[in-house]
C-alpha cells in the first residue's frame, strides 16, 4: 500500500512542494485572522492590552529621545558666560578675548560686543523701539567661554579666576544644570529598557494565555484534524499565526498610541519653544524604533503562542 | 493488505482488550467485524489507524510494519486509512463541504482539485445538495454519510468503520451498507465493525467474530 498510496497522493496534487507549503501558510494565516475577527470584542481587548503595554516604553523612548535632541541643540551654549563691566568698550573686549584664547585650558572664546548685543536684542520680539529712546547702549559686552574641561569643580575654579579680571563684572554657568539633565536622561534611557523588558514579558504571558484558552476550546477540532492525517506542524500553524497577528496588531496599536500622544504634546511644546524664540518639532518613532516595536511585538506574540502550543499540544496523544 | 501477527493490547486499568490476534485481510476484501460490546472491535480498528500501539505482536498494513513507523510519519499513515466513527466526529462549526474537504486540506491539495473531489465524494453519498449545511442541520443518517464521504474523499486504499450504523434504523443502515458495497466494487479494502448481525447474515462477506479480546470465529463468507 505504501507505494500505491504514494502514487495516489502525488496524483492528488500536481502542485510542487514549495507551492503547497506557501499555500498552506497563507491559508493558515488567513484562517487565524478570520478566527480573531469572528470574536471582535475579546480580540480587541487583547490587542489593546498589548498595545498599551508596548506604548509605555515606546513613549518613554520617544520622549527621552526628544529631550536628548533639545539638549544637543543646547550644546552650543557656552559653559560660562562672562559679562564685562558696562564701561568696557568693544575694542577692549576684543583684546581681552584674544588674550583669553591663548590660555590652554580654554577651547574657544566668542565675543558678543555691545553693538551686536543691542542689535540682537532689537530683533527679539516685543522690544522694538524700546531702546530707541535711549542715548547710550545699556548692554555690556559678553564673552562666551568654552573650556576644554567641563567638570563642575573645574568650571567653578575657572569662573572664579575669570572674575579676578578687572574687566569682568559677573559670570553665569549654563552647563551645570545641563549636566544634571543629561544624567537624568541617561537614567531614563536605562528605565526604557527595564520597562520594555518587564512589559514585554507581560505581552508574552497575555498572548500565551490567550492561545492556551484557544487550544482548549478547540480540543475536538484538533483531535479530528489529527484523525484525518494532519501533521503536528499543520495543527500548530494556525495558533502560531494567531499569536503573530496579536503581536502585529498590538504593535501597530502601540505605534498609534504613541503618535496620538505626540500630537497631543506638540501644541504645548511648540508654544513653550516659541517663548524662547525657538521652534521645536517633536520627533515621532523613527523607522528603526517603529520596526523594533512592531517587529518585537510580532516576535513576542509568536513566542507566547509557541510556548502555549509546546505546552498544550505536545503529548496530547500517546501514540 | 492488513496483517496481524499475535497481537495483544493491554490497558493497565482494564486488562487485556485484545489477546493473541492473528489475521490476514487481502486487498479489496470487505470484512465484517462483530462481537458483543466490549469484545475489542474498536480497539482493533484503533490499532489499524495507529490511534494506539499494540502491547505486543506485529501489525503490517500494506506490507509496512507499523512498529517501524516513527511518530512524525503517523499522519501520513492515517491519510491512507479512511476512518469512520459511530459518532461521526464532524466539525460542528464547519459546513458539510469543509468537513469533507478536511483530509485534502491537510494534504495540501489545491483549491480547484478540492472542490472537484469533495463534490464527487458528496455525490457518491447522495449529499451534493447539502454541501452548505452545517452538520447539526442534518439527520443522523446524513451525518454518517458526511463522515463516509470524508473517509473516502482522498481515495485511501483502506477504509475502517466502527459501528457506522449503531444509531440508525434498519432502512438507513441498509443504505449505508449498500454504500460500502459500492466502494468494495471499486477495489477499496473495507473493515466494518458492527453488531447488526441480521444485515451481516444477508450479505456474502467474510465475518470476523471477537469475544473477550479473542478471535473466536472467521467465517469466509458464503
Ligand atoms: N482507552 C481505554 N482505556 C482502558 N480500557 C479500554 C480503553 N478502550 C477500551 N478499553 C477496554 O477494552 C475492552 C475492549 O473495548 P472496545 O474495543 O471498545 O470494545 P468494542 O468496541 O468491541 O465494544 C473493553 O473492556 C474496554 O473497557
Ligand atoms: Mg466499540
Amino acid at each position: 500500500m505504501a507505494r500505491s498510496g504514494a502514487r495516489r497522493q502525488r496524483s492528488l496534487h500536481q502542485r510542487t512542494r514549495p507551492a503547497i507549503w506557501l499555500a498552506q501558510h497563507l491559508a493558515s494565516a488567513r484562517d487565524a485572522l478570520c478566527r480573531l475577527l469572528r470574536t471582535p470584542l475579546p480580540t480587541a481587548m487583547t490587542i489593546a492590552v498589548i498595545g498599551i503595554s508596548l506604548a509605555l516604553p515606546a513613549a518613554l523612548y520617544v520622549l527621552t529621545g526628544n529631550l536628548r535632541l533639545m539638549v544637543s541643540n543646547w550644546d552650543e551654549t557656552a559653559a560660562i558666560s562672562l559679562f564685562l563691566r558696562q564701561e568696557v568698550d568693544d575694542a577692549t573686549a576684543a583684546t581681552l578675548a584674544e588674550r583669553l584664547r591663548e590660555r590652554p585650558e580654554l577651547e574657544a572664546v566668542r565675543l558678543i560686543g555691545r553693538e551686536q548685543a543691542l542689535r540682537e536684542f532689537r530683533e527679539l520680539g516685543g522690544f522694538e523701539g524700546a531702546f530707541d529712546q535711549l542715548e547710550d547702549n545699556p548692554l555690556p559686552a559678553l564673552l562666551a567661554i568654552y573650556p576644554r574641561n567641563t567638570q563642575p569643580e573645574d568650571l567653578e575654579r575657572l569662573s572664579a579666576a575669570l572674575l579676578e579680571l578687572p574687566e569682568a563684572d559677573f559670570a553665569r554657568m549654563d552647563s551645570l544644570w545641563l549636566q544634571r539633565l543629561r544624567a537624568i536622561l541617561a537614567l531614563s534611557q536605562r528605565a526604557v529598557f527595564i520597562f520594555a523588558a518587564l512589559l514585554g514579558l507581560g505581552v508574552l504571558l497575555i498572548v500565551g494565555n490567550t492561545i492556551r484558552l484557544e487550544i482548549l476550546n478547540r480540543r475536538i477540532d484538533i483531535e479530528i484534524m489529527e484523525l484525518v492525517g494532519a501533521t503536528a506542524a499543520f495543527v500548530r500553524r494556525p495558533f502560531l499565526y494567531a499569536g503573530a497577528w496579536y503581536g502585529l496588531l498590538g504593535g501597530l496599536g502601540a505605534w498609534l498610541l504613541v503618535t496620538l500622544l505626540l500630537s497631543l504634546l506638540q501644541g504645548p511644546v511648540s508654544r513653550l519653544a516659541e517663548l524662547y524664540g525657538a521652534s521645536f518639532r517633536l520627533a515621532g518613532l523613527d523607522a528603526l524604533a517603529l520596526l523594533l516595536v512592531v517587529g518585537g511585538s510580532v516576535l513576542l506574540g509568536l513566542t507566547g503562542s509557541w510556548i502555549a502550543v509546546e505546552r498544550h499540544l505536545r503529548g496530547a496523544h500517546p501514540v | 493488505m492488513v496483517e496481524f501477527e499475535r497481537v495483544f493490547k493491554r490497558y493497565p486499568e482494564r486488562g487485556e482488550a485484545l489477546s493473541d490476534i492473528s489475521l490476514r485481510i487481502a486487498p479489496g476484501e470487505l470484512v465484517f467485524l462483530t462481537g458483543h460490546s466490549g469484545a475489542g472491535k474498536s480497539t482493533l480498528l484503533r490499532l489499524i489507524g495507529l490511534l494506539e500501539r499494540p502491547s505486543r505482536g506485529q501489525i503490517r498494513i500494506g506490507g509496512r510494519d507499523l512498529a517501524s513507523l516513527k511518530r512524525g510519519r503517523i499522519p501520513y499513515h492515517r491519510r491512507e486509512v479512511g476512518m469512520i466513527f459511530q459518532d461521526h466526529r464532524l466539525l460542528p462549526d464547519r459546513s458539510v463541504f469543509d468537513n469533507v474537504a478536511l483530509p485534502l486540506e491537510v494534504m495540501g491539495v489545491g483549491h480547484k482539485e478540492i472542490g472537484r473531489r469533495v463534490r464527487a465524494a458528496l455525490d457518491q453519498v447522495g449529499l451534493l445538495a447539502r454541501e452548505r449545511a452545517t452538520p447539526v442541520a442534518l439527520s443522523g443518517g446524513e451525518q454518517q454519510r458526511v463522515g463516509i464521504a470524508r473517509a473516502v474523499v482522498a481515495r485511501p486504499p483502506l477504509v475502517v468503520a466502527d459501528e457506522p450504523t449503531g444509531n440508525l434504523d434498519p432502512d438507513l443502515s441498509r443504505e449505508i451498507f449498500e454504500l460500502f458495497e459500492r466502494f468494495h466494487y471499486v477495489g477499496v479494502t473495507l473493515i466494518i465493525a458492527t453488531h447488526d448481525l441480521g444485515l451481516v447474515a444477508k450479505m456474502p462477506y467474510r465475518t470476523l467474530t471477537l469475544s473477550e479480546g479473542r478471535l473466536v470465529n472467521d467465517s469466509g463468507g458464503w
